[in-house]
């Protein structure tokens, strides 16, 4: 229990001062975010990708798996009849032609993008989320620095792909499979980032002043060491979902991440580059997607870099 | 005679009512109004002013290196006879090294990190003259000498962070005066140096200047240096000159409110001496606490470092202990070491009788509470996520007070330091530097500390803003009779608040005593070295004789 000590009141108390609020606020970040226009074009094509993503049943597609013989090989805007194998015949604009199997590239790519967006974001989310803790721990806890920052070196020195390749090897690829092994090698990434942002923070007055204040550990780790990662963290969030996007269609195309029939944007490349030759936009039209959505988020992370990052603020003068 | 002499001497700068204009949105119009002065060969003129006075624009202005935005709208400034304001940058860079130079404040930043000194000497010579290779090192090695560098050859070829904050203020110094410019530009450039070392860098400018010839425009904020090497000061306060004027009548004799205000805020030597404390069992007594830091490197080598050694004091309930040293003294770490940030070596630190040094869990929650730390930076000691409120109540709460009663506390805080309740709910960088800290203090005392220690905790903040808080700190002293451990490079600050003073010289203790003893019969060679040292010892400062008893209360 504290108590006031009748002291305190025996002070003389002169007149009082206020704050000065500045003239001219701090704009809020979100006004920021929207006026800067790199976040504003990257995040809007990535908007347009979720939306087509999320609302893909509805945007002429057929079911992506389903296979017609008797319609492959078809040039994009073919109106044609898709039969599937139960029989059931409907008609259908094949907007961007079919593969060989006579499977609805459109449907495919839509439902593909679903797949890379939910791996970008999973992998995302798993990367930051262990690697903000372990970066919090080895930044903060000087003990276990040493050991916890040697194997983030070890696990920086394994191949990405060759590490997948293997852990899909041995556990099947599905997507929780797929997520896990794309996120491990990010972790030690996003993990140097946010140790190297608490060892700046940890030696500032107010955090010795909290230790002082007698505030618990992980109290002080959250609400004064951590927010100060958080800008950095968010810009380094967006590169590890471009990669894991990345790294996610080239294990499809590879044939070693989700199985082939799973209408993914590596899979349809990968079913389409026998007949490259013929058919050029089996191709190119997932990987020009793929293209479209790295490069989105990219210049969003960039955007997003110059607004929370002070070093970047002074630029515009 | 003297003062004939000066006023036949040439003009180096001639500064006429110039005033030089902010980029919209800034706090005001103009960062300076209707400035004039001259500078004459062999004469100093210092530029005085709070933060925010707009002296460096100023210095900037003349070096031509206004940041864009800030543009002088009117009057003019003339170097030589010759118009500053609307040259080309192409001929502010051949005026700029050879007839006027500039010496900044913080030398580790003004230097290129990884360039050798002697190159950087060298790159004015090599820029500026016509001189061949060898002939340039030599000149080098001959201004390096006369800077008083030790083993010039050693330093030409060391890089700025082989040397010590002095040696690399004087390697400043040769470079601005190697090619012997009319005028010199000195921005606040002892600033960030000890005592002794200031004092060294002032006589060097003031001999230099002697022996060049130079006008040299000296811009502080420490009316003890102007007091030393000025010959004449203008005084600026929010851009406005307020009072121009010979050293002498300035500061014997200020005019104008603020300049009366500053000379008032220089910490002195309480003329009365604080009322005497009844002795009474220490509240905190620390006994032979030694810190050692030992680093090892991969091959088995180990280095160590003393950063304190074996140092035994005590400090009662209501008093304030002044400890006094230069950087390196080992000041901070006796700090750091009673706060129980670092574990002393060896040693013991005893709170009320009981040990306290390895105390751990729940009793040393217990002890977090009784002692509490008042940090020198006042824009770090915040968090500038959180509101001040959050801040101060932080301690309270996790004391287990609910957060009404301890916002409740808060409140009551933030009156006794002068600050509106209201603001608790404004973020710290809505505050000024004084502001926040008091706020610091605010929060110190929010969990009722028994002694509460103040690392270097005015030392950032402007005189007037400085006795403020000092004055404040010694209120709050006599109402809840908290002991202060104040930690100090300043003795005049120490001379002025604090009953005993401990004087700290590379680790060890070689003075200590009542305040007044120390500070005006000092016993130790080291002590008499620090009170010589501080600027403006000498001078009669022109006091307004009411506010100077209250101050000394």
């Amino acid at each position: 229990m504290t108590t006031m000590p009748p002291t305190s009141s025996a002070i003389p108390l002169g007149p009082t001062e206020d704050a000065q609020p500045k003239p001219h606020a701090r704009r809020s970040v979100g006004k920021a975010l929207l006026s800067n226009g790199a976040t504003r074009w990257g995040g809007g094509v990535l908007l347009i990708l979720v939306f087509m993503a999320a609302l893909a049943p509805w945007l002429n597609t057929i079911d992506p798996t389903a296979i017609d013989p008797g319609s492959s090989n078809l040039l994009p805007w073919t109106h044609g009849e898709f039969t599937s194998l139960s029989g059931e015949t409907q008609s259908h604009l094949f907007v961007l032609g079919s593969d060989s199997l006579g499977r609805d590239i459109w449907s495919r790519a839509l439902y593909g993008a679903r797949v890379s967006l939910v791996v970008g974001l999973a992998v995302t989310a798993l990367a930051v989320a262990i690697g903000l803790g372990f970066g919090l721990l080895a930044g903060y806890f000087r003990r276990i620095d040493g050991v916890l920052m040697r194997v983030m070196d070890g696990v920086m020195a394994i191949p990405a792909i060759l590490f997948a390749v293997s852990l899909i090897a041995l556990f099947g690829g599905t997507l929780p499979v797929v997520v896990f092994a794309i996120a491990v090698p990010e972790i030690p990434r996003v993990a140097r980032l946010v140790r190297s942002v608490v060892l700046g923070v940890r030696e500032e007055p107010y955090v010795e002043a909290a230790i002082a204040l007698d505030t618990p550990t992980w109290l002080v780790l959250v609400r004064h060491i951590l927010p100060n990662a958080i800008a950095p963290l968010i810009i380094q969030a967006t590169y590890v979902c471009a990669t894991a996007i990345l790294v996610e269609a080239i294990l499809s195309f590879l044939g070693v991440g989700l199985p082939a029939e799973t209408a993914t944007w590596g899979n349809i490349m990968a079913e389409g580059r026998s007949q490259f030759n013929q058919y050029p936009h089996n191709v190119l039209a997932p990987g020009l997607l793929l293209a479209l959505t790295v490069l989105s988020v990219n210049v969003m992370g960039d955007g997003l870099r110059d607004v929370l990052d002070p070093k970047f603020n002074k630029r515009k003068g | 005679m003297e003062t004939q002499r000066e006023l036949s001497a040439e003009v180096i700068l001639s500064v006429r009512d110039v005033t030089i204009a902010l980029p919209p949105g800034a706090d005001r119009t103009n960062a300076v109004e209707n400035i004039s002065f001259d500078i004459r060969r062999g004469q100093t003129v210092c530029i005085v002013g709070e933060s925010g006075s707009g002296k460096s624009v100023l210095a900037n202005a003349i070096m031509g290196l206004l940041p864009a935005g800030v543009t002088p709208v009117c009057g003019s400034m003339k170097l030589l006879g010759r118009e500053l304001i609307d040259a080309t940058q192409r001929e502010l860079r051949r005026i700029r090294g050879s007839s006027m130079a500039m010496v900044f404040q913080e030398p580790m930043t003004a230097l290129n990190p990884v360039m050798t000194c002697g190159e950087q000497i060298d790159e004015m010579l090599s820029h500026h003259s016509n001189l061949g290779p060898d002939e340039r090192r030599s000149a080098v090695l001959k201004i390096m000498d006369r800077v008083r560098l030790p083993e010039p050859e050693r330093v030409y070829r060391s890089y700025p962070h082989q040397l010590s904050g002095g040696q690399r203020q004087r390697i400043v110094i040769a470079i601005a005066l190697i090619l012997r410019p009319g005028l010199v530009i000195c921005d606040e450039p002892t600033t960030a140096l000890d005592v002794t070392t200031q004092a060294e860098i002032l006589d060097l400018v003031s001999e230099l200047q002697r022996e060049n010839g130079t006008a040299v425009m000296f811009i502080t904020h420490d009316l003890g240096v102007v007091a030393d090497i000025g010959d004449e000061v203008v005084v600026l306060r929010l851009g406005e000159m307020v009072e121009r004027g010979t050293s002498e009548e300035v500061l014997g004799h200020p005019q104008h409110p603020y300049t009366q205000m500053l000379v008032d805020a220089i910490p002195h030597v309480s003329t009365q001496g604080r009322p005497h404390i009844p002795s009474r069992s220490a509240l905190l007594e620390v006994k032979d606490i030694k810190k050692t830091y030992v680093s090892r490197n991969w091959f088995g080598g180990r280095r160590e470092v003393h950063a304190l050694e074996a140092a035994s004091f005590s400090i009662q309930s209501g008093e304030t202990l002044g400890v006094v040293g230069e950087s390196g003294s080992g000041k901070s770490t006796v700090a750091r070491c009673i706060a129980r940030m670092i574990e002393p070596t060896s040693g013991n630190i005893c709170l009320d009788g009981r040990d306290v040094t390895h105390l751990e869990g729940r009793d040393l929650s217990d002890f977090r509470r009784t002692v509490q730390m008042i940090y020198q930076d006042p824009y770090r000691s915040l968090n500038p996520r959180r509101t001040v409120g959050e801040s101060i109540i932080e301690g309270a709460v996790n004391f287990g007070a609910s957060r009404t009663q301890a916002w409740e506390r808060a409140e009551r805080l933030m009156q006794l330091v002068r600050l509106k309740p209201e603001s608790l709910r404004r973020y710290p960088s809505e505050f000024s530097g004084g502001q926040r800290q008091r706020i610091s203090i605010a929060r110190a005392l929010a969990c009722e500390p028994k002694l509460l220690i103040a690392d270097e905790a005015v030392s950032a903040l402007d005189v007037s803003v400085q006795a403020q808080v000092l004055t404040l700190l010694g209120e709050i002293q006599r109402a809840t009779k908290v002991a202060i451990l104040f930690i100090t490079h300043d003795l005049r600050v120490a001379g002025q608040i604090c009953d005993r003073v401990i004087v700290m010289h590379r680790g060890r203790i070689v003075e200590e005593g009542p305040a007044r003893e120390v500070l005006l019969d000092p016993k130790d060679a080291y002590t008499r070295q620090l009170i010589d040292a501080a600027p403006g010892r000498d001078f009669t400062f022109g006091r307004t004789p009411d506010l100077n008893g209250l101050a000394a209360t």
